[in-house]
């Protein structure tokens, strides 16, 4: 059996609502249709009444799950691209992000964001919303990168007491695959060491581990050993593992997909630098997308955001250092 | 709505005297309609209150106390001191505390009856609280049809008091009447003289009667006119002389006591009698809430999950004031 990364998903969900009757999935095109990715499909069929269409209203569809959450329930919303959580943006940072910690009563609500790049998709469909979603307290920002990660940390998601914004990539979603889903998995909150080695340290999420992974690789080929430390949560972030990594490697490259402004590569290199900056060799790095929208055009667009390409020009020059 | 309104006065008076941070929001004008909301609601009934409804939170059930708790920064108060004002409620018992974003709690009351509805709970309702500027939002529009898709038992209340802010009605919408927006959802609409209290208990009676019946979303629309600032920062200086002396610059209070007098129910003592038990039961609220404890920032928890677990420690630290 070989399971996709969008399967992973689409399995997850289908176990929460069999899990527990307070699940239920809302969401454009959620229902008969199966999800603009099919990340739903069937699920309508096989749950009557509990995976429901919405109309076009991504503040409404936040702003109806944060009073779903409140009455008890553990709803699941599509918001089928990351980019048009931006129209709900004002009750998942206003209202859902500050509610526990306004009135004691928990917000329990599962926030799938369709993210990251694919080709083609241009300006409105390719973004990656982590960071902004991650600089609000009361928001956990999750940001799997396997197939095993996104089966159970969309599980945790729904099980945790507080809203979770889920960034599921979408360039993942058919080029992953894995054997089985797992029984038994690392919580959310612990980075993973996706590859061992003693020379750098790139610290990564979603699909740029496994451009990192690649330029490991590459490297490895060359005799640099680079640890690839797979952040799995940007929030909460992992200093210890990303530290004792740093410590191990004493050399740091943060890479991440989304803009470079304020981001997670840059939380992560305050990080560093401020808590272990005697760890380093030479100064921490990133790499991010390029600072404009994201093109359209696949000649613009593999040059705009990081790839295993451009991670290998910024490893070695780090490496030179 | 007595009550309402001498609690919203000694909230502007310990403003003035200093003795509340932030802002004083008051209902003056509005109690009528507010009222009839809070007493058409029944217990397990949803209530998501806006900025100048006091009389209904009462109405509704809330306590003086709380109200006053709020303000003052109890931490015996629902909000203990972590937000403010009329951003109060408990939401366990079907009671919102807005958020200062209007139009927002319009679908999480949706979702609170789609939560009714996947439980099998049935014959509640829920309602919200606008003015007319809030109708111009995206959230409005999106809440509405939202809740006329679903069919669900929502009322939504709009107090037309004629400025948002200081911004007046011909700036904020240009059709011919709120109420119209009824029909382009699909929904039930009322509209009604709000400074008059018999027509507002009847007419939001009738809108929650007939959501609790199953006709789906109403929208109701009162005309009237705020007969106060903002907030007590606010002189409101803007509002035309022509609205103010028009019918609908009424106090809606004077006209419901002038009411019971012509109908014989009360004699004018009685309502002396009313005033003066309603201006010690709001001493005594405000009293009770002074004497308690206000937020101590070091003892405070600086963690805004539920989830314990997942909190990071980083930049969470608030270091302890040094020993001189």
């Amino acid at each position: 059996m070989s399971i996709t990364y969008l399967e992973a998903i689409r399995l997850a969900q289908q176990r929460a609502l069999a899990d527990d009757p307070r699940v239920f999935i809302y969401g454009q095109d959620v229902g008969a249709f199966g999800g603009a990715f099919k990340a739903t499909k069937n699920l309508a069929q096989e749950f009557p009444g509990r995976v429901i269409d919405a109309p076009i209203s991504e503040d409404a569809i936040v702003g109806a799950a944060i009073g779903a959450a409140i009455e008890g329930m553990r709803p699941i919303i599509e918001m089928q691209f990351a980019d048009f959580s931006t129209v709900g943006f004002n009750q998942i940072i206003n209202h859902a992000a500050a509610f526990h910690w306004r009135t004691q009563v928990p917000c329990p609500i599962t926030i799938r964001l369709p993210s990251g790049g694919t080709s083609g998709s241009g300006p409105f469909h390719s973004q990656s919303m982590e960071a902004i979603y991650a600089h609000y307290p009361g928001l956990i920002v999750m940001t799997p990168a396997t197939v095993e990660d996104a089966y159970s940390m969309l599980l945790e998601a729904v099980a945790i007491d507080d809203p979770v914004i889920f960034c599921e990539h979408k360039y993942l979603y058919y080029h992953l695959k894995a054997d089985q889903l797992p029984t038994e998995a690392m919580p959310t909150g612990k980075a993973r060491i996706a590859r061992s080695g003693r020379d750098m340290t790139i610290v990564a999420y979603s699909a740029m581990v496994h451009e990192a992974l690649a330029v490991a690789d590459e490297l490895a080929a060359e005799g640099t050993e680079i640890e690839v430390v797979d952040l799995r949560s940007v929030k909460p972030l992992d200093t210890d593992t990303v530290m004792a990594s740093v410590a191990r490697t004493g050399r740091l490259l943060c890479v991440g997909e989304a803009f470079p402004w304020g981001g997670v590569t840059a939380e992560v290199i305050a990080r560093v630098a401020s808590e272990g900056f005697d760890l380093l060799d030479a100064p921490p790095q990133r790499l991010n997308a390029k600072d404009t929208p994201v093109p359209y055009h696949p000649n613009l667009w593999t040059v705009h955001r990081p790839t295993a390409r451009s991670i290998a020009v910024a490893a070695r020059k780090l490496l030179r250092q | 709505m007595l009550l309402g309104r001498i609690l919203d006065e000694k909230f502007a008076s310990l403003y003035r005297a200093g003795k509340i941070h932030g802002g004083v929001f008051i209902g003056r004008g509005q109690e009528a309609l507010s009222v009839a909301v809070g007493q058409s609601l029944r217990k397990g009934d949803i209530f998501a209150p806006l900025i100048r409804d006091q009389a209904g939170r009462l109405a509704f059930g809330e306590s003086a106390v709380d109200a006053a708790r709020t303000y003052l920064g109890s931490v015996l108060g629902p909000m203990r001191g972590r937000d403010g004002n009329v951003h109060r409620g408990r939401p366990k018992e079907g009671y919102l505390p807005m958020i200062s974003h209007l139009g927002a709690m319009i679908p999480v009351v949706n979702g609170m009856l789609l939560a009714r509805r996947f439980k099998g709970v049935t014959g509640v309702v829920g309602a919200t609280c606008l003015g007319e500027g809030g109708t111009s939002t995206g959230a409005f529009h999106e809440g509405l049809n939202q809740a006329a898709v679903e069919k669900l038992p929502l009322v939504l209340i709009v107090a037309n008091n004629q400025y948002a802010y200081s911004t007046p009605s011909a700036r904020q919408f240009a059709c011919r009447s709120l109420v119209d927006r009824a029909a382009g959802y699909g929904v039930e609409g009322h509209s009604l003289d709000g400074t008059d209290l018999t027509a507002c208990l009847e007419t939001v009676g009738e809108a929650v009667a007939n959501a609790r019946a199953g006709r789906g979303p109403q929208l109701v629309v009162a005309r009237l006119l705020r007969l106060c600032g903002h907030g007590e920062h606010d002189d409101a200086g803007y509002v035309d002389l022509k609205l103010k002396q028009s019918t609908m610059g009424r106090d809606c209070l004077k006209v419901a006591e002038e009411y019971l007098l012509q109908q014989n129910w009360v004699e004018r003592e009685t309502l002396v009698v009313w005033r003066n038990e309603a201006t010690q039961k709001v001493e005594e609220a405000v009293a009770k809430a002074q004497r308690e404890p206000t937020p101590d920032p070091y003892k405070e928890n600086w963690c805004a999950l539920a989830s314990r677990h997942l909190v990071e420690g980083h930049g969470a630290d608030t270091p302890e004031p040094e020993d001189t």
